[in-house]
């Protein structure tokens, strides 16, 4: 069916965004499992595309972002470069931490992504406080901070969600649900109706949207930033959406029925469901493939740049610790 | 010179600090009133709520959001009304704080001062007492302030202001009401011992309070002729080593003190370092609560406390 006043360059930008993304896991997860060249964990976002892709179309380069361990497509998303985070896995110079954080702290300060983060649930006091930030400072930036659903059985997400709403403060959170928590199901260790029934205990407005749906996130993203913008509010985003590979890449999910995950994946994947609507929009099944054989090169590119780079200079290990005291100073 | 008491010196530091630079802001429980000790007392009416705000009991969440806004360039001053309640907000302080500068490779910085009133305040018992010092101490990242006098509590709470690094400053609540001169002009270094008394016949090393109690042990022995080198630290990361081991070296006997539990405690990092770098011509001595915890009833609480007298008497033992 053809949609009406379909905009078909938008469809195309969130198709490359989201090909981009799923082609930089794919490189990530051969340079971790072919190549053993990542040495710590990747937590690959492969399903949840569309999340990335639809809220960050939203944002302008100077708005802020904070993420979780599972942060590199949201990163891609905002606009850091591939290489630069492909160095950052192999813990390589010219890494966007230098080398020193890798995957699960990868952050790009340049485009407004202040960092994922190694702790479930911490982002979401820091994302606050960056939206009590920009307010203290008084610029019409907004803040994004996205969690998944494990972090809303941690205090932070009270303390940060009701922090939010104390101070009228201009931040999206947005629980990107999909449904596990490491390897469990979150269904099963949560009480209640989940994150969407406690932001709106707190007073926050709150949307749901099938996170596999990159056109409605898109959509709901850019009406809920407008109207952050304009009303300096906090608002709440539920996006369900679904984990098709396990909590690491070394994880096979051997805990849940790889039946049912592959139907699912054949059912909702959120590249294959907005091919179609971009297919049947009238756009061209070559040009669709041409847009994913480009993020593909583009992708291999930045793990050959990685994998040629040089691993940082030892001395580097005492730089960037404190300035008063600093270990780079040590001597008795 | 004016006269100001510990608590008024660290308010009035701050206040200038808030008026030389607008990116400076407060926030914490029951800040609006004044704070618990009074040490906002007056800056809710000159400079607003929204500079001087009052935040939900909810450490984690005022440490987490002071974070975030100092990654977007405000300089927060963090109150956490008693240093035990600090540990409500572990994860925000020692995982997030200490750490982004450096696993962001230098694209952040996190300048705050994160107060932390301890130490002993009389029948406050054991979950309102502690003094945690030496775990900041152990976490790379952050600087250790442990002002004692009302002249450091200024210097050094204009200079944590200033600082680019997150300080955990450590005020310890027996003491707000100590009076004495205070030079603002007089400077103030990270990592330099203050010495509280000079002599040359055993080097006393101590901070927070205790350093009060030190130099008072000093004034004790000075009238029984025996002489003794009290160094206050003032912050134990870093640590004035040099004068430390220079002292020592000199006098040959190292006596520590602190309020705080002593297995595991900072005064074993001062030992241990002044035995790898000096000769001793006794065997050093630490003075400090035993592992247990504080209690409430005031006879039990005093069983667990190191006092001048103490210092002396173990000094005096040292110097036999």
């Amino acid at each position: 069916m053809t949609r009406t006043n379909y905009d078909t360059g938008r469809g195309l930008a969130l198709l490359a965004m989201m090909e981009r993304i799923r082609a930089f896991e794919r490189q990530a997860e051969l340079a971790a499992t072919r190549d053993k060249l990542v040495l710590g964990a990747i937590h690959l976002s492969i399903g949840q595309e569309a999340c990335a892709a639809g809220i960050m179309q939203a944002l302008r380069r100077d708005d802020l972002l904070l993420s979780t361990h599972r942060g590199h497509g949201h990163t891609l998303a905002k606009g850091a470069d591939p290489a630069a985070m492909m160095k950052e896995l192999l813990g390589r110079e010219g890494g966007c931490c230098g080398g020193k954080g890798g995957s699960m702290h990868i952050a790009d300060f340049g485009v407004g992504m202040l960092g994922a983060n190694g702790v479930v649930s911490a982002n979401i006091t820091i994302g606050a406080g960056a939206a009590h930030g920009i307010k203290l400072l008084g610029d019409d930036r907004i803040c994004v901070d996205i969690f998944g659903d494990g972090a809303i059985n941690r205090g932070p997400f009270l303390e940060g969600l009701n922090w939010a709403a104390v101070f009228d403060l201009p931040v999206l959170f947005v629980c990107e649900d999909n449904e596990w928590s490491a390897t469990t199901r979150t269904a099963d260790m949560t009480g209640g109706d989940g994150a969407a029934a406690r932001a709106e205990a707190i007073g926050l407005p709150v949307q749901r949207v099938d996170g596999n749906d990159v056109e409605a996130v898109a959509d709901i993203a850019g009406d809920l930033v407008a109207r952050i913008r304009r009303d300096r509010r906090p608002a709440f985003l539920h996006a369900r959406t679904f984990r098709q590979e396990g909590h690491t890449y070394f994880d096979p999910a051997a805990y849940r029925s790889q039946e049912a995950t592959q139907a699912r994946i054949a059912a909702d994947d959120p590249i294959a469901r907005h091919r179609e609507t971009l297919q049947a929009a009238g756009v061209a099944m070559a040009e669709l493939d041409q847009i994913k054989a480009k993020a593909e090169a583009e992708m291999q590119a930045a793990l050959s740049v990685a994998t040629a780079a040089p691993f940082p200079p030892d001395d580097s290990v005492f730089d960037e610790v404190q300035d008063i005291g600093s270990p780079a100073e040590e001597a008795v | 010179m004016p006269v100001m008491t510990y608590a008024g010196a660290a308010l009035q530091a701050l206040r200038e600090a808030m008026i030389a630079d607008p990116r400076v802001w407060c926030v914490g429980e029951d800040l609006g009133r004044g704070g618990v000790f009074g040490q906002y007392k007056g800056l809710r009416e000159e400079f607003g709520e929204t500079r001087i705000s009052d935040a939900p009991i909810s450490e984690a969440g005022i440490m987490g959001a002071a974070f975030g806004a100092a990654m977007v360039g405000t300089r927060p001053v963090v109150e956490m009304r008693f240093a035990d309640f600090a540990l409500c907000a572990t994860d925000e302080l020692i995982n997030q704080i200490a750490k982004a500068r450096f696993m962001f490779g230098g694209q952040s910085r996190a300048p705050m001062v994160i107060r932390k009133p301890m130490g002993m305040w009389r029948s406050s018992a054991a979950q309102h007492s502690q003094s945690l010092e030496a775990w900041y101490a152990h976490i790379p990242g952050l600087v250790v302030a442990v002002p004692a006098t009302p002249q450091d509590n200024y210097a050094m709470m204009r200079a944590a202001i200033a600082a680019d690094d997150p300080v955990v400053y450590l005020e310890h609540k027996d003491i707000w009401l100590n009076e004495a001169e205070v030079d603002p002009e007089e400077p103030f270094t990270w990592g330099t011992a203050r010495r509280r008394h000079a002599g040359g016949d055993l080097t006393v090393v101590s901070w927070s309070n205790t350093a009060n109690l030190a130099a008072e042990a000093a004034d004790i022995l000075a009238a029984e002729g025996i002489a003794a080198d009290v160094l206050d630290l003032r912050s134990l990361w870093p640590w004035d080593r040099q004068a430390v081991c220079e002292s020592a070296g000199r006098s040959g006997r190292l006596l520590v003190a602190h309020e705080s539990v002593g297995t595991a405690g900072f005064g074993a990092e001062v030992v241990a370092t002044v035995v790898e770098n000096t000769s001793l011509t006794c065997p050093p001595r630490r003075l400090a609560s035993p592992r247990s915890l504080v209690p409430y009833a005031p006879n039990l609480e005093d069983q667990l406390r190191v006092t001048a007298d103490m210092i002396a008497d173990t000094a005096r033992e040292m110097c036999r």
